[in-house]
């Protein structure tokens, strides 16, 4: 053990430290710091609290839709429903709020609810109905960006009450609501899954279903809490977004869970499962953010940003999956 | 003291009868081999014992008590292991993560929060099995996929023997590995007998099964169709009652060669 570990060179021992002990992949923070250089290097606003700021806030609901897809992904499934039923909890909790004229406490848990329930059908077919995750969550795209169009009539809910609009707009200390919610869901969801044995029989799931049935984890009730925890972790990203734009907008997180996809692949989650980190997918989510703040600083058109998210996310795991091939040849 | 028994354990996938009523009994701190063509069903019998599999009907009793409602990891609490001849192993965990999978000691989190998996706890005790084991590895933080054949092969027997286990199945536990490895688990297995643990050993290597068993139960066609004595029989025998007929002078001449 002793001559093996010395055998090492030093990146190779703060790589193998860094995954052990932070669960994250030095990689990911190369790419992060080497970005922002570049970045700031081509454009003067790069480099400002003020943008530092709204970088951290436009990662804000694609953050929470990461965090989601690294427990997913994480478990060996997949869920590309993330950016529809974002949308329709956001419309949800927009109808509730203006069209039911209810408090703005049950807008906030209508939004939840609805991201929950859709979660919540696309565990029970997974696990139920034998229908692959991805056919499952593909379908669920389909529907519920429907179901938001049908509830909404097709238009954005105007005129969300003040404290909606707080959740998305309010700057206690100078910080963004959104961001502030962000990093707390993902300090807790990094203990969940790093820390707790549902953080650890998720990644053991996504391993080898095979062992984690062995061990006598109830795998499809598992799965089922999980693709359950996605959805509501979509409706918190709905809640978000509503109340930033101060809309129930149907069409809103659209190509979404590409990009939350993106961020935790980049970030090391493994694209089959059994290796995930939160704080990882926070690099990655990252890394997304100041790509596209950054483009959008050099005035390249939207569209180009959309062909890059998606060449960046084929990069990301052909990396991986090259590491993975050389490391099982050795 | 019968620990285990099975009566008329039928199981069928489908319309492929696999198990037509099956009778088994195994005592406490006896090592029964269970041999048999492929297809004979033995991997499906062991886990309609672990619970993997619910069998359609029949009885299991395990330490006087009804098992046959219990989901794999009540009966892994009662004491049931199972090494499975792919292992089973979470190959990207590490060692500790992989020998309490489903069954992590926690701790609070500052005292306050509940269901925090006491990592550090699990790395003391799996070192501490690995080292009663009297096996190495390189790191017990890395993850087993890095691991050779026969050190994967200790983190599955570890895994099976850390929570005092009053049964074990060894599904094909020599099959993979090279001649010093397979004496070491047969006297692993006659040390589990001595410390009066039960043993069900699955093997085509009826050298290895007529060295450590006691007795030999030979499925044919989804049923128990005999139960010798270990020290009673030979190979001859073994062999005519797995072929049940045909030319079993060759057979048993094949094997003896080994």
């Amino acid at each position: 053990m002793a001559s093996e570990t010395t055998q090492l060179g030093f990146w190779a021992r703060v790589q193998r430290a860094s995954v052990e002990r932070l669960h994250i992949r030095l990689e990911s923070l190369v790419v992060l710091l080497a970005l922002s250089t570049a970045m700031a290097l081509l454009s003067p606003y790069f480099l400002s609290l003020s943008n530092f700021l709204n970088i951290l806030l436009a990662t804000s609901t694609i953050g929470v839709l990461a965090i989601a897809a690294t427990f997913v992904i994480g478990s060996g499934g997949l869920d590309l429903s993330l950016g529809s039923v974002m949308g329709l909890a956001g419309v949800a909790g927009a109808f509730v709020a203006v069209n039911l004229g209810w408090p703005s406490v049950l807008a906030v848990i209508a939004c939840i609810l609805a991201g929950a329930i859709a979660g919540y059908i696309n565990g029970q077919l997974v696990t139920r109905a034998f229908v692959p995750a991805f056919i499952v969550t593909l379908g669920m795209l389909g529907l519920a960006r429907g179901l938001a169009l049908v509830i909404s009539q097709g238009r954005a809910i105007y005129g969300l009450p003040p404290e909606i609009v707080y959740i998305g707009q309010g700057r206690p200390f100078g910080i963004p609501m959104p961001v502030i919610i962000l990093v707390l869901t993902a300090i807790v969801a990094h203990m969940v899954l790093a820390y707790t044995r549902f953080g650890r029989h998720t990644l053991a799931l996504g391993d080898s279903e095979g062992a984690a049935r062995a061990a006598g984890i109830r795998v499809e009730h598992h799965r089922r809490i999980i693709y359950t925890l996605s959805g509501a972790l979509a409706g918190l990203a709905g809640l978000l977004f509503t109340a930033r734009v101060n809309a129930g907008d149907p069409t809103a997180g659209i190509n979404y869970e590409l990009t939350a996809i993106t961020a935790a692949i980049i970030g090391g989650t493994n694209l089959f499962g059994g290796r995930a980190s939160i704080l990882g997918t926070m690099i990655g989510a990252l890394i997304m953010g100041v790509l596209q703040n950054g483009l959008t600083l050099l005035a390249v058109q939207s569209y180009y940003q959309q062909m890059a998210i998606g060449g960046v996310l084929i990069l990301a795991v052909f990396i991986d999956q090259y590491q993975v091939r050389k490391e099982s040849r050795v | 003291m019968t620990l285990l028994s099975l009566h008329g354990i039928r199981k069928s996938f489908g319309a492929v009868d696999v198990l037509h009523g099956v009778d088994l009994s195994v005592a406490a701190g006896e090592v029964v081999g269970l041999v048999g063509d492929n297809g004979a069903g033995k991997s499906t019998l062991m886990k309609t014992i672990t619970g993997i599999y619910r069998a359609d009907s029949g009885s299991i009793e395990f330490d006087g008590k009804d098992i046959l409602a219990l989901d794999p990891g009540q009966r892994r609490r009662l004491g049931i292991e199972m090494i499975y001849q792919d292992l089973s192993l979470a190959k990207q965990q590490d060692v500790a993560s992989n020998i309490f999978l489903g069954r992590e000691p926690t701790k609070r989190l500052f005292g306050l929060f509940p269901g925090f998996v006491d990592k550090s706890e699990m790395d003391r005790q799996a070192a501490r099995m690995i080292e009663r084991l009297g096996a190495h590895l390189p790191s017990i933080n890395r993850s087993v996929g890095s691991f050779s054949g026969g050190q994967q092969q200790t983190v599955a027997i570890a895994r099976a023997l850390t929570f005092n286990p009053k049964l074990v199945i060894m599904d094909e536990p020599t099959a993979a590995l090279a001649v010093r490895e397979v004496q070491s688990v047969l006297d692993l297995i006659r040390r589990l007998r001595s410390e009066g643990i039960a043993v069900i050993l699955i093997s085509h290597r009826l050298n290895d099964v007529l060295s450590v068993t006691d007795r030999i139960v030979v499925l044919r066609h989804g049923r128990a169709d005999a139960d010798l004595v270990t020290a009673k029989t030979n190979m001859n025998e073994v062999v005519s009652r797995i072929v049940g007929g045909g030319d079993i002078a060759a057979a048993a001449a094949h094997e003896q060669r080994g």
